[in-house]
């Protein structure tokens, strides 16, 4: 991401300085309504979940409410099962799903990069499904897994499979069933932020590359991939955080079910606080979903040396 | 993180920039894979990307109950039931309103802020984008109570101005840092020209720097639009009366019917994807060097 240093402009003559009017107040006018907003309906709602983590808060049973200490998070770690389950699943659908977008995303990146007839026609097609939406891809994978009329009866029916598989509502596959739904949608967004990167690699590399006799996988190795590889950290990670967030697929897909076998963290915590009323219990597993995600993506860029040496 | 030689080194590919053509002999390298290396796998891709989608036309397109593998004969029962039975003109009119709305005040904020961003060096510049930086890390569904609360207390729950500011505030920190990052593509000798001209500001901003934003102000500004228009925990919680529930509630509503209407949920999801469909159409050709430009080169 940008820092400070990358704006910082060489001093400037003064009398040039007049033209801009006001230049002293100027930028916090400009940022001030950015910052007004994020202050009042980020900044705030978080400080206030920490306030919420230390308080019994439940506005369905308001005799219990009140200061409870560090009760909430003992609970979490002590008397919990749940925050364990939900964290690792967590933990292996954000390393499933990520990994496997990078993957294919990277793949398909280097594919729609080449120059062949119907590019464009191409790369719209494959990329078209990152524009559907978390609820929009539930509706579609619910048609396609449906055991009565969805594409496994069609398979069955071609000898490939088995008939009446409940893939959404069986134990054993509702996790591929799940991952396959969302990488419908993943891929296409990694391959496009890679896709961006590729297009800014210099040709004369591979053109150089070539007259010293690189093979085409040499050349991936050494000049593309070096290459795309803060482009590779930074989008592995904000793609991490935002499948770890994200609920609207899960929640509309499964719901968590069957038997909380797709229930990640901040679906319980959704399901804590908008269906238990339980806002200070919710508000205490925020406080550790955060903690555990800051805490991740620090060690993550740090492991990575991201904007290291190569720049 | 780019410093400020590598960004002078490396300027971002010119927006829409059609390639220059070469000559022959320099076609080789990395763009000379055998075609059936690009056709076979792009191939497979597009029949996984493709059946979801013929999936949900054939059953929006065909009579309940049908088992046909093709929409034919075609009827649109599903689609005039789920647009008056169920609602979905209301949740349309609503999605847009949110979708228009959020995708003008994002746009103007970030505006605003992107261009402070970019063209000054203030006070409170690092903080303020050490704070950008960590509202990605804050789920907006966690923090669903608190803003409940803060909408309850401004007489906003029901109102669809609630889902606006909640979508706006949280495709913020990134739009401003997109903006920002194609405002400083911009050459700053451009605007200083402009004022030895006798350009004020505003003016020299209007002329020079606004029309040259184009491609990105594009990019910000749909996926402002495509984000609000897509997500739905926001107006699930905020928004309880039917009258002004959104597209996405309207989705899970059908899906989470006691018996589910396969065809009146692919029609709402046909629904649903048309507008997003037409925005890509519209800018398919500004996004990737709108992406570019902005995002991964920060």
């Amino acid at each position: 991401m940008a820092h400070a240093a990358a704006v910082a402009k060489p001093p400037r003559p003064p009398r040039r300085r007049r033209a801009s009017a006001t230049p002293r107040r100027l930028p916090y006018l400009l940022i001030a309504p950015a910052a007004l907003l994020m202050l009042g309906f980020i900044a705030y709602p978080v400080i206030s979940v920490f306030y919420y983590s230390l308080q019994n808060y439940n506005p369905t049973k308001p005799w219990r409410n009140g200061y409870a200490g560090f009760d909430n998070f003992t609970r979490i770690f002590t008397d919990d099962p749940l925050f364990w389950d939900t964290l690792v699943f967590s933990a292996k659908w954000v390393f499933v799903e990520v990994g496997l977008q990078l993957l294919f995303g990277l793949a398909l990146a280097l594919i729609v990069n080449q120059t062949f007839a119907g590019r464009a026609l191409g790369r719209a097609l494959v990329f078209s499904p990152w524009a559907v939406s978390g609820v929009l891809t539930s509706a579609i994978w619910v048609l396609l897994y449906n055991s009565q009329t969805g594409i496994t009866r069609y398979l069955a029916d071609m000898g490939i499979g088995d008939y009446g598989v409940s893939w959404l509502s069986d134990t054993s596959t509702v996790f591929p069933a799940v991952v396959v739904a969302d990488l419908w949608r993943g891929v296409p967004f990694f391959a496009i932020l890679i896709l961006a990167d590729l297009q800014s690699v210099s040709k004369d590399l591979y053109e150089a590359a070539e007259v010293d006799g690189a093979s085409r996988i040499k050349q991936f190795w050494h000049i593309t991939l070096p290459h795309l590889k803060d482009a590779i950290i930074l989008s592995t990670l904000l793609r991490a955080v935002w499948e770890f967030n994200n609920v609207d697929l899960l929640y509309t897909l499964t719901g968590g079910g069957p038997a909380g076998e797709t229930t990640t963290l901040p679906l319980y915590i959704a399901n804590t606080s908008v269906d238990a009323h339980n806002f200070g219990y919710a508000s205490a597993l925020t406080t550790v979903a955060f903690v555990i995600l800051l805490f991740c993506s620090m060690v993550y860029l740090r492991l990575s040396k991201f904007g290291g040496e190569s720049k | 993180m780019i410093t400020k030689e590598a960004a002078q080194a490396a300027p971002a590919p010119a927006p829409t920039a059609p390639e220059p053509p070469r000559p022959a002999k320099r076609r080789r390298a990395w763009d000379e894979a055998p075609r059936w290396q690009i056709y076979l796998p792009l191939g497979i891709y597009l029949v996984f990307t493709l059946i979801p989608f013929y999936w949900i036309l054939l059953f929006a397109l065909r009579p309940a109950g049908s088992t046909s593998l093709v929409p034919w004969p075609m009827t649109f029962v599903h689609f005039e039931k789920v647009w008056t039975d169920r609602s979905f003109g209301t949740f349309f009119y609503n999605s847009v309103l949110v979708g228009v709305a959020t995708l003008i005040t994002t746009t103007l904020v970030a505006l605003a802020g992107g261009y402070a961003l970019a063209r000054f060096d203030f006070k409170i510049k690092r903080a303020f984008m050490l704070g950008l930086l960590c509202s990605q890390f804050v789920p907006g569904a966690l923090l669903l109570v608190p803003l409940f609360e803060i909408f309850a207390e401004l007489q906003m729950i029901n109102s669809l101005g609630s889902v606006i500011i909640a979508e706006t505030v949280f495709q913020l920190p990134l739009s401003m840092i997109l903006i920002s990052n194609f405002i400083k593509n911009v050459p700053y000798s451009l605007e200083e020209a402009a004022w030895v001209d006798g350009c004020n500001r505003m003016t020299s901003f209007r002329i020079v720097v606004l029309p040259l934003l184009r491609p990105g102000l594009i990019a910000v500004g749909s996926f402002a639009f495509v984000h609000s228009w897509n997500h739905f925990l926001f107006a699930l919680m905020f928004l309880n009366n039917q009258e002004k529930q959104t597209i996405p509630v309207g989705l899970n509503t059908l899906m989470s019917a006691d018996s589910v209407d396969l065809g009146a949920l692919a029609a709402g999801g046909i629904i649903a994807a048309v507008p997003v469909v037409i925005v890509f159409a519209f800018i398919q050709k500004w996004l990737i060097t709108g992406f570019s430009a902005g995002a991964v080169k920060g």
